[in-house]
């Protein structure tokens, strides 16, 4: 079998584990997203509580996973218990690789464990592990170096794990790897916590035939010299992500303070420049990046009580945390910032979602919707990272019913307590840092996981400025044909960051050299398919765009493109929903 | 020019720039055919997690190796100039050799059941994207 094929099944409450052999699907669809999705059809009861021990974790690597550069992710599906529909969030670190040279194609999680356990995965061999001594640690890095010293496989493994966070159910939880790449965004780590499933680790070193070794290596040699030699990747190999502060700073299109401006005075601060600068400690790659996009900052700090005394924190740092718990909190001061961001981390949390609802709660505060009996005590007031950090760790602890209810996400608290026109939540999903216009917007509500990776309407609005936005149909259409392509990179499963290197033509010879026949036509129409599954899953899960919210704040502030027209999105989001096969639009 | 033998090693010129991404390895099991880890001779790790950066480990070449030592049907023989040659055939997969390394920088083949040697083709010096190895010559203090 060239493609990864074998799909380990693990049953948390009966403690059992075995493998089955997908080869038809697998060659039929690939891997990665694609393959996810009709195991998440097939594998989640329909209507199922996102904390219900029915509720599967799946996670997915692809045909080109171990083979080639920058096919560095794993794709994890579950039911999203932010959103109550469809779960899909990307990790890279180790994970991808690990699970491929382990022998699997996929790893299937069912039902849950009595006790906390950790998963150890080493190859065929695969066992349940104690996990109550490292149950309710302070923080996600400890967790990490405990289980190093207790596994095999070093250099070859990867080490998934929440926080606190994630045991706690806070919705927006996420699963570590690696320290400092995510599962994010729709809650995986609140599921694995639901499942009292600490950490799974995974390793494993074997080889993979290919069916052509000579073309394999020239194809490989093609796309290794388009990674380091052209200026494809170098946004991300340079100054890393953080390096779009600066243009969306100057476009007006970095959300600040909750969106009640689009501009940040003290946005060159928090520049990728900036960091670099002054706080640029090491950079890291995924397993098979040689792009290395990960940056740490070294943030260098003496101790009050000890003279001459310091630690020194390795704290990554990218666009969008920065935007989150950054520009849109007010908060210019990096030090402040790089502090908020580790406890983020320590504790497990998505730092997007994160910031977006301790926004929210800013200007609830603010306009008296909720007061220090809510918050206790703590003054959430713009830039104030000490009240931030405070804040963080009460969302974690839940001791009141507005701390959990923060923890459910923005657009449940803003159900309970108001505000829900500075909610800024699309699809139960707190939104990315992109205020560049209409089609940004349209991709939010669209997108299958209501992320700014589905469908980059954020690069296209860029794209379009000067020239003027076309039509609403057509920009539905438009962002549908983006979301259908990023279907197929998602099943390979490469780095959407390598998204110009894998063309479909450069993806065919790939697949080609390990032997997979594809052609381009092919791919593009899994694509399509792969994207119109999901939208029957998430039908199936009560999903309705009908039901979408526009939080009248994006009308309010001024885009690059001017204000923002509803009547465009209402028509472009119909589109879309029409190429996708479910009928309807915005109510 | 008189061509003379010079034995050459893959050197670990600057450690500090690994960025983990283990290229080198990939690199290493491709050239012999083979996606994946199992043919590699050269390994990545962190030294305690990422944040601490890594650790590259690959055979030094050492002038008197004692893993051709520990090897009952002299599969392994000491190359001249250090390092060593290694005879496949003869190799019976005992695992001495890797015992026998200190740096450790024999690794398993689990599926062929054989040691995987590195011989110094360089290779992985040729993927390796930030500068951390270099093919030179050994050459002793």
């Amino acid at each position: 079998m060239v493609v990864p094929s074998k799909v380990l099944y693990v049953d948390l409450s009966r403690r059992r584990f075995w493998t089955e052999d997908w080869g038809d699907l697998f060659e039929a669809y690939l891997g990665g997203a694609s393959v996810g999705i009709r195991l998440l059809m097939d594998e989640c009861p329909k209507g199922v509580d996102p904390f219900d021990p029915d509720n599967p974790i799946i996670l997915v690597v692809g045909p080109l996973t171990g083979l080639y550069p920058l096919a560095s992710k794993t794709v994890a599906f579950f039911k999203s218990p932010l959103t109550g529909n469809l779960g899909e969030s990307y990790a890279g670190g180790r994970s991808a690789v690990s699970i491929r040279l382990a022998g699997y194609g996929a790893i299937v999680i069912r039902g849950a464990s009595r006790t906390p356990i950790y998963l150890a995965i080493h190859g065929r061999r695969v066992y349940f592990r104690n996990a109550s001594g490292i149950w309710g640690m302070r923080s996600t890095y400890t967790v990490g170096r405990i289980i190093r010293e207790l596994e095999p496989g070093a250099g070859l493994r990867t080490i998934m794990r929440i926080g606190v966070a994630g045991e706690k159910l806070v919705r927006y939880a996420n699963v570590v790897t690696e320290t400092y790449r995510h599962f994010g965004r729709l809650g995986l780590g609140a599921v694995f916590g639901s499942k009292k499933l600490k950490a799974v680790i995974v390793s494993g070193r074997s080889g993979i035939p290919v069916r052509n070794p000579k073309e394999f290596r020239k194809v490989y040699r093609e796309i290794y010299e388009k990674a380091v030699t052209t200026s494809l990747m170098r946004k991300y190999y340079e100054l890393g992500t953080s390096m779009n502060i600066m243009p969306l700073n100057e476009l007006g299109a970095l959300p600040t303070r909750n969106l009640r401006d689009a501009r940040f005075e003290m946005g060159s601060n928090l520049s990728g420049e900036e960091l670099a600068r002054k706080f640029l400690g090491r950079r890291v790659a995924c397993t098979h990046c040689p792009v290395a996009c990960i940056h740490l900052a070294a943030l260098r700090e003496p101790y009050p009580d000890e003279p001459y005394f310091y630690k020194t924190t390795m704290i990554p740092y990218d666009y969008e945390p920065l935007y989150a718990l950054g520009s849109m909190l007010g908060i210019g001061d990096v030090e402040g910032w790089l502090r908020l961001m580790d406890e983020v981390e320590s504790l497990g949390l998505d730092a997007m979602s994160t910031g977006v609802a301790l926004a929210w709660a800013t200007e609830a505060y603010e306009g008296g919707l909720i007061g220090p009996e809510e918050t206790m005590g703590v003054e959430l007031s713009w830039g104030r990272a000490d009240a931030y950090i405070q804040a963080v760790r009460l969302i974690v602890r839940q001791p009141n019913e507005f701390y959990r209810t923060l923890g459910m996400g923005v657009e449940k608290a803003s159900e309970v307590y108001g505000g829900r026109e500075f909610a800024l939540a699309f699809g139960g999903l707190e939104m990315p840092g992109y205020h560049t216009g209409p089609l940004a917007y349209v991709g939010f509500m669209t997108g299958g996981r209501h992320s700014h990776l589905d469908s980059a309407g954020y690069s296209y609005d860029q794209k379009f400025l000067g020239k003027g936005l076309p039509d609403p149909e057509e920009a539905g259409k438009l962002i549908f044909r983006e979301e259908a392509w990023r279907q197929v990179l998602n099943s390979l499963v490469v780095c959407l960051f390598a998204r110009k290197i894998y063309d479909a033509e450069t993806v065919s010879k790939a697949l080609k050299a390990v032997g997979v026949e594809r052609s381009p036509e092919e791919l593009e129409k899994l694509g399509v398919s792969t994207l119109r599954l999901r939208h029957e899953f998430k039908a199936r899960e009560g999903f309705d765009p009908k039901g979408l919210r526009i939080p009248r704040r994006i009308l309010e502030t001024r885009s690059p493109h001017g204000r923002i027209d509803p009547e465009y999105l209402r028509k472009a989001v119909e589109t879309y929903f029409r190429e996708a096969g479910t009928s309807g639009g915005l109510g | 020019m008189t061509l003379q033998h010079v034995a050459r090693r893959v050197a670990v010129v600057d450690v500090n720039r690994c960025v983990g991404c283990q290229l080198c390895m990939f690199a290493c099991s491709r050239k012999k055919g083979f996606g994946g880890f199992s043919k590699s001779a050269i390994m990545v790790r962190s030294v305690g997690g990422f944040e601490r950066g890594f650790t590259v480990i690959v055979c030094r070449a050492c002038p008197d190796p004692p893993c051709v030592k520990v090897c009952p049907t002299d599969a392994l023989r000491p190359r001249e100039g250090g390092g060593v040659l290694v005879d496949h055939a003869e190799c019976i997969g005992c695992g001495n050799c890797v015992e026998a390394c200190p740096v450790r920088a024999i690794f398993w083949d689990d599926e062929a059941q054989k040691p995987n040697v590195c011989v110094y083709c360089g290779e992985c010096v040729q993927y390796c994207p930030h500068g951390v190895l270099a093919l030179e010559e050994v050459s002793p203090w």
